[in-house]
């Protein structure tokens, strides 16, 4: 599996990309994608929303199953990636392409950085998914 | 611990994506769900469904018996020919929906659910008073789905068997790739045709290798559970543990066509179902079309307009051929009627979905 260094994780299978601005990108691993399967629709209502760790802020939608998308930092949704977004690009099949590249999902504005710390890194996440 | 087909290991090294399904280690996919039900839709596909059990009910009562254990009418198939039924249970509900085959005068075969295997057995052998003999030879067989458009003509090429004329639910008993005794029959659980090969267990990676090698030439593929799910969703056929279980009526679930009340024997349940009849429709399995990108899942709740809850989901995908929303779901009268708009809910939002006549893909 792959699992970039510089990347954080979460057991709800999201990773998180800290920049320096008090942002982060989200979207989910490639371990997440392979378990789904194909991607057919991604849904994020929350865009401006403010919304705490552990809610859900959307959903994807596979052939087979239903997955929610879990917040893993407080925070507020900036931005959904146009290149998934079915009122723009409506290509959700990059998630399984390029699950840490062009298919990220959201930009998030972090509200409570202390959060950071129980993030996962790659070798953690590594190690829960066997 | 969950069992293996024989192909178990041909499947990892075909890199397929493998799941528990029924207490077996089966492949969802090979390549893609997409890929895999559109070759099936336009071409063909190979699948293994080794998982399913097959029992063997022998002797001069035979027909007897298997007329007061299920809900068709047994008596009017003739040998070579097939029939799909249910075993219902006292309380109105199904232990199982299967196939019987009738391979002579009074030797059937019964093809079942590979989750209801034990469940079956126990039941049936409980109910045997009569002068026949029931065999469980799940383990004998092996069994391969080769469906799509021009998967009969491929195998009547391969078989000595004049297949050309076989016709639904019928089939042929004869040797390929040089064993003996292999039932050929047009069934299968796809809507696009083809046939299902019973084979011995031992044989059964040979014949996969073979019918791969054969069919390099005409675009054979192997398929798996993902798209068989989704392909029986596009028809609108059910699913045992989905659609149907212990607790549902053959009635509501839209099987009055094998629901044979009429048939001089006694089953159980059969004076329930007479009633539920005669009462006419308080709920039915309805095909389900959703306006929204969201996917209906088995277990969602469903709304009228007016907000009164109505029924539940109980299976749902995307349709690869329709590329939409599609599901089937338990609905109470009069919500049931075609064209009726519901809602269904994801728990997060509510889905505009409309009640619509299966099957919902057109095949030829």
């Amino acid at each position: 599996m792959n699992l970039p260094e510089d990347l954080k994780y979460t057991k709800e299978h999201e990773w998180i990309k800290l920049h320096d601005d008090n942002t982060a990108t989200v979207g989910i691993t490639d371990f997440a994608q392979s378990e789904l399967g194909e991607l057919v629709y991604v849904e994020i209502d929350t865009i401006g929303e403010s919304i705490a760790i552990d809610e859900v802020f959307g959903t994807v939608e596979a052939v087979k199953t239903t997955s929610d998308l879990f917040m893993p930092l407080s925070g507020k949704i900036l931005e959904f990636n146009p290149k998934l977004d079915e009122n723009e690009e409506d290509n959700p099949g990059l998630i399984n392409e390029d699950p840490y590249g062009d298919g990220w999902i959201v930009k998030i504005e972090i509200s409570d950085a202390s959060q950071v710390e129980a993030l996962l890194s790659a070798a953690d996440y590594g190690a829960l998914i066997g | 611990m969950t069992k293996k087909t024989p192909l178990y290991q041909t499947h990892v090294d075909l890199q397929a994506k493998m799941v528990d399904f029924a207490g077996y280690d089966m492949p969802v996919q090979y390549t893609s769900i997409k890929e895999e039900h559109a070759a099936v839709r336009n071409n063909m596909g190979l699948f293994d469904v080794s998982h399913m059990g097959e029992f063997r009910v022998e002797g001069p009562e035979a027909l007897r018996f298997l007329q007061s254990v299920t809900t068709n009418d047994l008596s009017t198939i003739v040998i070579g020919q097939a029939q799909y039924s249910c075993i219902p249970n006292d309380a109105g509900g199904i232990v199982d929906d299967l196939i019987i085959y009738r391979l002579a005068e009074a030797a059937y075969l019964l093809v079942v659910n590979a989750s209801n295997i034990e469940k079956d057995y126990n039941w049936i052998a409980a109910r045997n008073q009569y002068d026949a003999t029931l065999t469980n030879v799940s383990d004998q067989y092996g069994l391969l789905a080769l469906q799509g458009p021009n998967a009969l003509a491929f195998i009547d090429g391969l078989s000595d068997l004049d297949l050309s004329g076989l016709a639904y639910y019928h089939f042929r008993v004869g040797d390929l790739f040089g064993l003996s005794d292999i039932i050929i029959s047009a069934t299968g659980y796809t809507g696009s045709g083809g046939v299902e090969l019973y084979i011995p267990s031992d044989s059964l990676v040979g014949v996969w290798n073979h019918l791969l090698e054969e069919g390099k030439a005409h675009g054979l593929s192997p398929v798996g559970l993902g798209a068989r799910d989704t392909l029986r969703l596009e028809m609108g056929y059910c699913l045992y543990g989905n659609d149907i279980d212990d607790t549902t009526s053959p009635i509501d679930a839209g099987l009055s066509w094998i629901t044979k009340l009429s048939k001089t024997e006694n089953f159980p349940s059969k004076d329930l179902f007479i009633t539920q009849k005669e009462a006419g429709v308080k709920r039915r399995l309805c095909a389900i079309q959703v306006e929204d990108r969201r996917v209906p899942r088995h277990g969602y709740q469903i709304f009228s307009e007016d907000s009164q809850l109505i029924g539940q989901v109980t299976s749902g995908t995307l349709s690869p051929t329709l590329e939409v929303p599609i599901g089937l779901g338990y609905i109470d009268a009069p919500y049931h009627k075609k064209g009726t708009a519901v809602l269904i809910d994801t728990g997060r939002k509510k889905l505009k979905a409309q009640v619509v006549k299966a099957p919902f893909v057109k095949v030829n």
